[in-house]
């Protein structure tokens, strides 16, 4: 029974996640038109009169850019929250939870409508002022608005790792003179730097495949996932080979950075359990004061130019959608509707469908993973892992590659996003599920097998049953980034499959704002509601990312 | 009910790793049979092997005259007990105890009297509708055993199952445990680091050492005759003090130095001049007032109520640990000089490896 579901398993691997990327390195190397082998993509990339090498430093550029401000931000955030009294503390976490949830563009575009070229600030500014603010396209945009939406990862990383240190840790340091800031560097940074290589990580990886974010706001400053998006939508003449060149580029620095990470966590790896967590103390008043600005600062930051978004929405505009007329009512909302039901309709259907696969998958990878180790299990733990190197832009595209024609045609369905969207987000659900099950003691299945159940039988009623609480909290969060999802969805869309996000990004291109604003409301709404969801499911607040 | 459990030759591996080389073992029906023996020497793989959760390398596992090696667990009709309780955390105490005998497909009356009749058995009926995590310690080890219980199994299987409560709790429990099983009459292999639980407890102890089991007997077969010198050492306190042997009156003694000790009933092995490892446990010398004996010198004393323990340095160089009843007048003082007798009947004598008793 376990062999057919491993074997089926391997077949699902091999057919919609090695299939696709083979056929993505097929092509990277192939001529377009007679389709023989060829290194000129590469060649051409790596061309200095054509500068698309550069979209990679600038990748870089922004990535490194990004996780050090994050971090900067994230990780003293973090050691406030966690060792000072801090007035509505549950609130603030539940606030900074939010900002990490919203969709990643929806920050950028935000930012665009506040500061950009017609921006409300910019105009107020100029208005009252008249001073010109500088230009927020370009680097300086995707900068701001990555850190900004991304310092929360850090921070929720950092504090789940100071939750484990122990107050006693401190204490000693203390009495052997290191305190204050030169304990922050000396102790506690060591302490929690398994979480924040690991935050760092994510926030990289997260910057490097962004694809909203430099769309919306770059400009002319082009990251590597734009370029292969405009190289497929041929905004400058289509070539899917090229694409694909790009794509496999992408792929080897994301495996590159991935085994150095890998490597230098290895070395820091231990780990902690805290019996007497760190004791909150009072700050004095002035320390308090700037406490408080700084956490909420950076929320109000964060999150102040979705809420802006929210109030645009309610504005009544011009019919094209553009102008600010005065006045408030639903007018925007009346004009998107026709589009905003069935939008609603696909996400909940196609993410929805995802999320179940994703779930169920999962569940089943993992206890094969942990419970029944054997080479084919072992072969799809480490496939299983792949996807989590891998870009969205490249999912797209390979999914692309492998399913518009041959024997399995998939573009324009429903499916073809499901598929992208379980691909891209297994390995989180896996990780978190084997997390679960490691906790569950082996012992409980064999009490469960003594007591005369089969396997199957178990694995139903004891060892499901037992995971699910874990798995249930992961899969909220799992609900969330498919729900935000764009980067491999925009190539994969099409009229009858776009989602609310979809539709969101579509009306921001399309220049209508104030309807997009609308839209967007209706997809923080979808995630508010999510995260209330999930403060019911989840016994601890914790969030597992 | 009140099967006989045969192992032939068992061996087991992980890789290349030798673990249990080649183990044989009768447990009689009905017996409260414990396997005894320090941490690592493969008490619970032997006991995972019975159960059918670790592979068997080789020899042969017969319930009755059931070879059941390749008998998945689910069909050896176990009733297994674990160190940490292992109770389904999501089922109530009630649905935990009825777990087995519903993949039984019993029909719902026989169930529902049986889990009746085993809650109330373990004192646990109050607690029938609560979640497992909502309960203490012992009260978790009640519903465990209750639910390994309910399914009438053909053998009880438990792997440290007191190990987890605190001190006092663990006296009680083992008392139930015990008392239950007396009742049922039911065959049981408990696993234990803990001698003094398994003397309380067994009808039979199995003592192992690195996987090979060095003697089978009673509490008070190994207590007073353990078989070498490893039982002798690790069953209670004892003495080993290297001695010869010497002819003495046409017999065979213990030479202590000065104070030789008649040992009539030595085996055939034995041999005037052999160096031998005498086992003296702190109760077999006895501190004497004049006359012949080994003579010491007090370095330590502890007064402890019933008894008082005394170290004494003999004159031999070895120091040696003396239990004596407490008497009314003044402890022996610290350097003071004491003579001892040896209660010849009692001691044990070994081999110079220590791998045989000399004593017939
Ligand atoms: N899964 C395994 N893989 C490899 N070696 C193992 C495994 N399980 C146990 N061992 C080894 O087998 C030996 C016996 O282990 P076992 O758990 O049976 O000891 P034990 O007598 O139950 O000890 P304790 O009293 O500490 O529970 C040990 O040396 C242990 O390291
Ligand atoms: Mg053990």
């Amino acid at each position: 029974m376990w062999v057919i579901i491993s074997l089926g398993l391997l077949g699902l691997y091999i057919l919609f996640m090695l299939y696709p990327m083979l056929k993505l390195l097929i092509n990277s190397v192939r001529d377009e038109t007679t389709g023989a082998f060829t290194l000129r993509y590469f060649e051409r990339f790596f061309d200095p009169d054509h500068g698309y090498a550069y979209t990679v430093i600038n990748s870089f550029k922004v990535s490194i850019s990004a996780t050090v401000i994050t971090l900067i931000i994230g990780v003293p955030m973090a050691y406030l929250y966690t060792m000072y009294e801090v007035r509505g503390r549950n609130f603030l976490m539940v606030m900074i939870i939010l900002c990490s949830m919203s969709a990643p563009f929806l920050g950028a575009y935000s930012w665009v409508l506040l500061l950009g070229r017609g921006g409300a600030i910019t105009k107020l500014i100029r208005a009252w002022f008249g001073i010109r603010l500088p230009s927020i396209y370009g680097f300086g945009g995707i900068l701001l608005a990555l850190s900004t939406k991304l310092f929360p990862l850090v921070f929720l990383y950092v504090n789940g790792a100071l939750k484990n240190v122990d107050n006693s840790l401190l204490e000693a340091s203390s009495n052997m003179g290191c305190k204050g800031v030169k304990r922050f560097f000396k102790v506690v940074i060591p302490l929690c730097m398994p979480s924040i290589l690991a935050a760092g990580l994510m926030v990289f990886m997260r910057s490097l495949a962004d694809f909203g974010t430099p769309r919306m706001i770059g400009e002319g400053y082009m990251t590597f996932p734009v370029i292969i998006y405009q190289q497929y939508v041929g905004e400058v003449g289509t070539n899917y080979n090229f694409a694909a060149a790009i794509a496999v580029i992408a792929v080897i620095i994301t495996a590159v950075i991935f085994l150095l990470q890998k490597w230098s966590s290895n070395r820091f790896s231990f780990t902690m359990n805290a019996l007497h967590p760190i004791e909150r103390r009072k700050a004095g008043k002035i320390g308090s004061f700037f406490i408080h600005l700084f956490l909420y600062g950076m929320v109000v930051i964060s999150y102040a130019p979705q809420l802006f978004l929210v109030y645009y929405s309610f504005h009544n505009v011009s019919r094209t959608g553009n102008i600010i007329k005065p006045g408030y009512s639903f007018m925007n909302y009346r004009t998107v509707w026709p589009d905003l039901g069935p939008a609603v309709w696909n996400t909940l259907r196609i993410c929805g469908g995802a999320l179940i696969i994703i779930v169920v998958l999962a569940m089943l990878i993992s206890y094969l993973v942990v419970r029944r180790r054997n080479l084919v299990n072992n072969v799809i733990d480490t496939m299983s892992m792949i996807p989590y190197i891998i870009p969205g832009a490249v999912i797209g595209i390979a999914m692309i590659m492998g399913f518009n024609n041959g024997p399995l045609v998939l573009t324009g369905t429903a499916w073809i996003m499901v598929v992208a969207m379980c691909i891209r987000r297994m390995p989180y659900t896996i990780r978190s599920s084997v997390a679960v099950l490691q906790q569950i003691p082996i012992t409980v299945e064999e009490a469960s097998a003594s007591l005369g159940a089969s396997k199957f039988k178990t694995f139903w009623k004891i060892t499901i049953p037992m995971m699910f609480n874990g798995v249930a909290a992961g899969a909220v969060m799992t609900w969330v980034t498919l729900i935000t999802e764009l980067s491999s969805s925009v190539m994969l869309y099409s009229y009858k499959t776009i989602t609310l996000n979809l539709l969101v990004y579509v009306l921001v291109v399309g220049g209508t704002d104030a309807r997009a604003c609308a839209a967007s409301t209706v997809l923080t709404l979808f995630t508010i509601t999510t995260l209330v969801i999930y403060m019911r499911v989840a016994k601890n607040k914790e969030l597992s990312l | 009910m009140n099967v006989e459990i045969r192992i032939n030759h068992a061996l087991k591996k992980y890789g290349d790793n030798v673990i249990i080389p080649d183990l044989s073992l009768d447990i009689r029906p009905g017996e409260f049979f414990t396997l005894l023996g320090p941490s690592g020497c493969g008490k619970t793989t032997l006991l995972r092997m019975i159960a059918g959760f670790n592979t068997i390398e080789g020899g042969d596992f017969y319930f009755g005259d059931r070879r059941i090696n390749d008998l998945d667990p689910s069909k050896r009709n176990i009733g297994m007990v674990f160190q940490n309780y292992a109770i389904f955390p999501h089922l109530t105490v009630k649905k935990n105890v009825a777990f087995g005998l519903q993949n039984r497909k019993l029909p719902k009356d026989k169930i529902e009297a049986q889990t009746e009749k085993f809650l109330n058995m373990m004192k646990i009926q109050e607690y029938k509708d609560r979640l497992p995590d909502r309960l203490s310690g012992g009260q978790q080890q009640r519903v465990a055993l209750a639910r390994a219980l309910a399914i009438e199994p053909d053998v009880l299987l438990m792997d440290e199952p007191l190990s987890n409560l605190d001190a006092k709790l663990r006296v009680e429990m083992r008392e139930v445990i015990k008392e239950i099983q007396n009742e049922l009459g039911i065959t049981t292999v408990y696993v234990t680091h803990d001698q003094e639980e398994a003397m309380a407890v067994s009808d039979r102890i199995a003592v192992m050492n690195a996987g090979v089991i060095q003697q089978i007997g009673t509490p008070k077969a190994l207590y007073q005759r353990p078989a070498n010198l490893f039982v002798s050492t690790f069953i209670g306190r004892t003495n080993v003090l290297e001695k010869k042997l010497v002819a003495k009156d046409g017999a065979l003694a213990v030479d202590f130095g000065g104070y030789q000790l008649p040992m009539p009933n030595l085996t055939a092995e034995a041999q005037a001049g052999q160096t031998v490892q005498a086992s003296v446990r702190p109760e077999e010398l006895v501190i004497v007032d004049g006359g012949e004996g080994i003579r010491g010198t007090v370095e330590f004393s502890t007064f402890l109520g019933l008894n008082t323990h005394y170290l004494v340095r003999l004159e031999t160089g070895e120091r040696v640990e003396i239990i004596q009843e407490s008497r009314i007048d003044d402890i022996l003082a610290k350097g003071s000089t004491v003579r001892m007798t040896v209660k010849g009947e009692k001691i044990n004598v070994f081999t110079q490896d220590g791998s045989r008793s000399l004593i017939a």
